[in-house]
């Protein structure tokens, strides 16, 4: 440690702008009103019109689609690690139930895709919920080893019973009547349930799972069933996952042992660090910085888990904050040095 | 008679990739993640000095393990150190290292079964009817010495009591003058230096390839959960029970299901005994 003594320090105050919106007070001027409203607009506007400046690329539409579904299960991951406490490292568990289930129900019973993906979206998060269940009562470290090797336990079984299609998985799924109903049915699904969550973290249920988190025994002794609110936690946050395996099912018409692979549980929690922990919105932008990275390493092969495995790992131990933290923060106060 | 033979060459095979994990863990709380990446990192060394630079095999082993053990040592210190405490963090940076590592290797060519370590004698040998080549003997022999090797660096060595106390209580240790991060630093070390032995021991039997790296951390958690986590003693109990149920059902099952049955042993264990079968209670509350 060196002994240099700091004559200085930095100071953060909030912006006169950020504290006169925080209230009613936000409405008073139009300034104050695009204060609150631009930031919003922004990510809005720019996934709705990312589909349309792609029109010349179809391949990095269908980027767009995975960006869509990898923003999903970092959502998810998000919300379950941020706001409830339970850091599920598995995220490929609830791509891969998804998929299975929307895939079975198409080929099987002939349901189109717009009945199989809200019917795999409730019944995988159900089905999640019901796998985990055991595991709630598990805390930190603990959690995060079982639910990462949930996936691998359920790709294996499938594999040893030869269920499902075995490795080759479900082929003949029906896919999306064009990709603009897929691009943008994502992208609605993604912005809906993203302000949505925001909002639900807010609301009284949103307090108690932040209770979960910070002190379980102090909900316990309001009465409060600790499992069921995790167990809930868990179902909100499956479902998101399973929703987006569902769609992915019907976007490459198959579903397979590798949707329960790595990247699915890797890439969400990259993209929440580097967009930053629980904010929701830090883990969309990840994906928006992180998918397209990987798709351009797609000719390296592994590498690309490397690359953003080393990504990850240098966010995590230099700049833990994430993107958006540090986003906000500027644009909500300033910063000046002053004499100690 | 073959289950049993059989049972305890995969059980301290078990032990053998489990003891450096648990023993990182034990000292320094650090879920290392990394450990099977070490695992197959030593087995790659060896392969490149003993192959390409036709270094004799002794010496490459002597080699890898040294660069191993100061890998191990240099991501505590350059990394994990910056991040200690929070557990989260530690779990998922670990993790992405050891990623990194692993896929870096498959990048690099690592894959295929070209890679392959000699065995360290050939041929086998008749025991009560079960045919055993001699590497699997040198196995059970080796794991067992190492085992006994540990205890001794442990129970009668000033670095190992040093470590020993850092486990028990880390502010008490601080006050007698134990560095911690510098223990720390050498328990990573020697966790890679242990992981680096399991390799050299183990993947004469095999090849040389990258899911091993992720075969050796899932088996190294399962033993070390169903053991109690930090506990050395439940570990080697630990890898006995998984490595005897893992031979019965390949004998019965088939082969698939292997994995299986470790998947199983921690969800069962974490469910029922969170603080694994030998763990001590205290750290019951930490977990549930």
């Amino acid at each position: 440690m060196e002994a240099v003594l700091e004559s200085r320090r930095k100071e953060r105050l909030d912006r006169g702008i950020k504290v006169r919106t925080d209230g009613i007070y936000a409405v008073s001027s139009w300034r104050e009103i695009a204060y609150l409203v631009l930031p919003r607009l922004l990510l809005i506007g720019g996934l709705l019109m990312m589909p349309l400046l792609l029109s010349q690329a179809p391949y990095w539409q269908r980027v767009i689609s995975i960006v869509c579904i990898y923003s999903l299960l970092a959502i998810s991951f998000d919300f379950l690690a941020h706001f409830v406490g339970l850091v599920s490292l598995g995220g490929a568990l609830y791509i891969g139930v998804g998929a299975y289930i929307a895939a079975l129900l198409n080929t099987h019973f002939g349901l189109p895709s717009w009945i199989t993906v809200p019917l795999a979206t409730i019944l995988g998060g159900g089905l999640c919920t019901l796998l985990l269940w055991p595991c709630l009562p598990l805390r930190g470290v603990y959690f995060a080893i079982v639910s990462l090797m949930f996936p691998l336990l359920v790709a294996r079984i499938i594999e040893a019973l030869d269920i499902f299609g075995g490795t080759d998985g479900v082929l003949g799924v029906d896919g999306f009547s064009s990709k603009w109903v897929e691009m943008y049915v994502l992208i609605a699904v993604v912005l809906l349930i993203l302000f949505g969550l925001r909002r639900l973290v807010n609301e009284d249920l949103g307090l108690v799972f932040r209770g979960v988190k910070d002190n379980d025994q102090a909900v316990k002794a309001s009465g409060i069933d600790v499992i069921t609110i995790k167990a809930l936690g868990v179902f909100i946050a499956s479902a998101m996952g399973c929703l987006g395996g569902a769609m992915l099912s019907h976007l490459y018409m198959w579903a397979g042992l590798s949707q329960f692979a790595l990247d699915f549980s890797i890439i969400p929690i990259a993209a929440t660090v580097v967009g930053g922990g629980g904010t929701l919105a830090g883990p969309v932008i990840g994906c928006l910085i992180l998918v397209p990275i990987s798709e351009l390493l797609r000719d390296f092969g592994t590498l690309r888990i490397a690359v953003y495995a080393l990504i990850l790992c240098g966010f995590i131990v230099f700049k833990s904050e994430g993107l958006m933290v540090y986003g906000s923060r500027k644009y909500q106060q300033f910063e000046r040095w002053v004499q100690i | 008679m073959e289950i049993l033979i059989y049972g305890i060459v995969n059980s301290v095979s078990l032990a053998l990739m489990a003891l450096g994990f648990t023993l990182v863990y034990g000292v320094s709380r650090l879920p290392n993640f990394a450990h099977g990446s070490l695992y197959v990192t030593t087995g790659f060394i060896t392969w490149l000095l003993l192959q390409r630079l036709g270094v004799p095999y002794l010496v490459a082993m002597l080699i890898s393990l040294v660069l191993i053990g100061v890998v191990g040592a240099a991501m505590y210190h350059f990394i994990l150190v910056r991040i200690r405490g929070m557990s989260i963090s530690e779990i998922i940076a670990s993790y992405a290292i050891g990623l990194a590592i692993l896929e870096g290797l498959r990048w690099g060519g690592l894959k295929g079964t070209t890679h392959t370590l000699p065995v360290f004698a050939n041929g086998s040998v008749d025991i009560l009817g079960v045919v055993v080549d001699y590497h699997r003997l040198l196995v059970i022999l080796l794991g067992a010495i190492l085992v006994g090797l540990l205890w001794v660096f442990v129970n009668r060595t000033r670095l190992g009591l040093a470590l020993k106390g850092m486990a028990q209580d880390e502010r008490a240790a601080l006050t007698l003058g134990i560095d911690s991060d510098r223990m720390a630093v050498m328990s990573m070390a020697l966790g890679g230096v242990m992981a680096g032995l399991a390799a050299l021991v183990l993947l004469p039997l095999g090849n040389i390839v990258v899911e091993a790296g992720y075969h050796v951390l899932i088996m190294a958690v399962a033993v070390c959960i169903v053991g109690g986590l930090g506990s050395w003693t439940g570990a080697i109990l630990a890898a006995f029970l998984i490595g005897f149920a893992q031979i019965f059902t390949v004998a019965w099952l088939g082969p698939h299901f292997q994995v299986v049955v470790a998947l199983l042993a921690i969800i069962l264990t974490l469910i029922s005994r969170p603080s694994g079968l030998f763990g001590r209670q205290k750290e019951l509350e930490e977990r549930v």
